[in-house]
């Protein structure tokens, strides 16, 4: 998330660096499936985001006492490549930064998962974010959902994800890196499509009231477009009914 | 930690009756829904470190202590000091704390502290530089000694006051002389955190442990004077209304937190 106040100029003429609008989301392509041996699996290409994911369960629960006679266990464990970005991540283990993430990801799954159906075991979501331009988490949690989905697990709802953030002054939709690293402010949000729930919370910088209610109503359209993409990337891959290579 | 069966039986025990209390408008400790326990913030307790504070509320008691040292900047800001916040959630302080390598729950406090600070810009990171590749790095250790629900608004609390009682320390040719003081840190802002949970359909402010544990929805939202300045939501699911209430108590709980931290 954003550390520092705008200093470069981010919005030219009510256009973004990118020649976005202050609304238009960075391209989003979701593939099904691509993942044979999983019980589910997706990959998301958001912008200058490549996610794989990869869902497996439910199985049984290891360790075993962390296993619920209840429900399933969502666990869930986001990674950062070394190589995702221009610096140098280190290949010393979980960041505290993706520990972080992984909590809040899964912690999106667990409202809408409906765990109840298979006590004993568990669910896991793992996420590979093979190249970051801004926006892992939302794209991580885009690609979850449908691998979720793919993986046949009962879920409550979909959930599509997206940043608003502000960035030159200006309320903007998807931030990428360079709004996400200069501009001022950072708010992604994980949205359930149907009850309009937000799942996923967070922000840094600073907002007014106002700014964050139409913050939350931006997300809400933004969530609509992907949760778009979503539906039509699951159809398209049952509808050809097997996988096919895709292209990287 | 899986639910055993008692303990998930307990669970829906107290949430059952957690929540018949608080359908008759009553919390288990009398207080009203967006009422704190009592704060009580005490600085200057630790005389090795730069600036430190302990902050209590309620039985929650969590220390902060500040220490600089020099350090290199990072490659993308070389004229800026370095601020790191790190989370102790220690054993001695609960039976559910585990000593080991920090755990989630730590993690998230500190990144949370770590973020209202930072975003509410309340030091001046440009005023740390010290020469070509030096620069003054704050450390923020967060020790929760006693936790009996939200060590989170705690812990913001502990380390705003830590700010409030840090001495910058002189430097000369390059390294920091111990026991000598430059001049006061004099955070420009009062960043706070209010942290409120859902039960059933009521939303608490500062939730004890009894509290936490059957909690839905649970969610801290920063705080200074005119802006929100950090906002993170755990576990659960939270609607735009919520949210709307939910900032306008931040405010509120928040202004009176400023009030104990200013007037001493």
């Amino acid at each position: 998330m954003s550390d520092s106040k705008g200093t470069v100029p981010l919005i030219v003429d009510g256009k973004r660096l990118d020649g976005r609008g202050i609304e238009d989301l960075r391209n989003l392509r979701i593939e099904v499936g691509i993942i044979p041996e999983a019980d589910g699996s997706s990959y998301v290409e958001w912008g200058g985001n490549k996610i794989l994911c990869g869902v497996y369960g439910p199985r049984e629960c290891i360790p075993r006492h962390d296993a619920s006679p209840y429900h399933a266990i969502v666990k869930c464990r986001y990674m950062m490549s070394p190589f995702a970005s221009l610096e140098e991540h280190g290949r010393s283990g979980p960041s505290r930064r993706s520990t972080e993430l992984s909590k809040v990801i899964r912690e999106v799954f667990e409202n809408v998962v409906i765990a109840e159906k298979f006590p004993n075991t568990q669910i896991e979501i793992f996420i590979d974010v093979l190249q970051a331009e801004g926006g892992t988490r939302t794209a991580s949690i885009t690609a979850a959902t449908v691998a979720l989905a793919n993986a046949g697990i009962p879920m409550k709802d979909m959930v599509g994800s997206v940043a608003v953030g502000k960035a030159g002054d200006v309320l903007v939709v998807d931030l990428n890196k360079a709004e996400d690293n200069f501009g001022q402010s950072d708010m992604p949000m994980a949205i359930s499509s149907r009850d309009k729930k937000l799942l996923l919370l967070q922000m840094d910088g600073l907002l007014t009231k106002e700014e964050i209610i139409q913050m939350v109503e931006m997300a809400e359209r933004g969530c609509d477009k992907v949760n778009v993409i979503q539906t039509d990337a699951l159809k398209r891959f049952y509808e050809k009914g097997e996988e096919e290579s895709i292209k990287w | 930690m899986g639910d055993e069966v008692k303990d998930v039986i307990m669970a829906q025990i107290r949430r059952d009756v957690l929540n018949n209390t608080l359908s008759k408008g009553i919390r288990f400790d009398s207080r009203k829904f967006d009422e704190y326990r009592p704060i009580e913030v005490q600085k200057g307790v630790i005389k090795t470190a730069e600036g430190s504070a302990i902050a209590k509320i309620g039985q929650t008691t969590v220390l902060v202590a500040a220490k600089f040292d020099v350090v290199k900047p990072f490659s993308d800001r070389p004229t800026q000091g370095v601020m790191v916040s790190n989370a102790e959630l220690l054993p001695t302080a609960s039976p559910n704390f585990e000593s080991g390598p920090p755990d989630e729950y730590s993690i998230e406090v500190a990144r949370v502290v770590d973020r209202a600070l930072r975003s509410a810009e309340c030091i001046d990171l440009d005023s740390f530089f010290v020469e070509t590749d030096k620069v003054l790095g704050l450390y923020l250790d967060i020790y929760v000694m006693n936790h009996a629900g939200n060590y989170t608004d705690a812990a913001t609390l502990a380390a705003t006051a830590a700010l409030l009682n840090t001495q910058v320390p002189k430097v000369e040719g390059g390294k920091i002389i111990r026991g000598e003081y430059a001049r006061p840190l004099a955070p420009s802002k009062l960043p706070v955190t209010t942290t409120m949970v859902k039960i059933g359909d009521n939303w608490l402010v500062d939730p004890t442990r009894d509290e936490e544990r059957v909690l839905e929805t649970i969610l801290t939202i920063g705080t200074t004077e005119e802006h929100v300045c950090a906002m993170q939501k755990g576990k659960g699911a939270i609607t735009k209304n919520e949210l709307v209430d939910a900032m306008e108590i931040a405010f509120k709980r928040g202004d009176d937190i400023r009030k104990i931290l200013r007037s001493d």
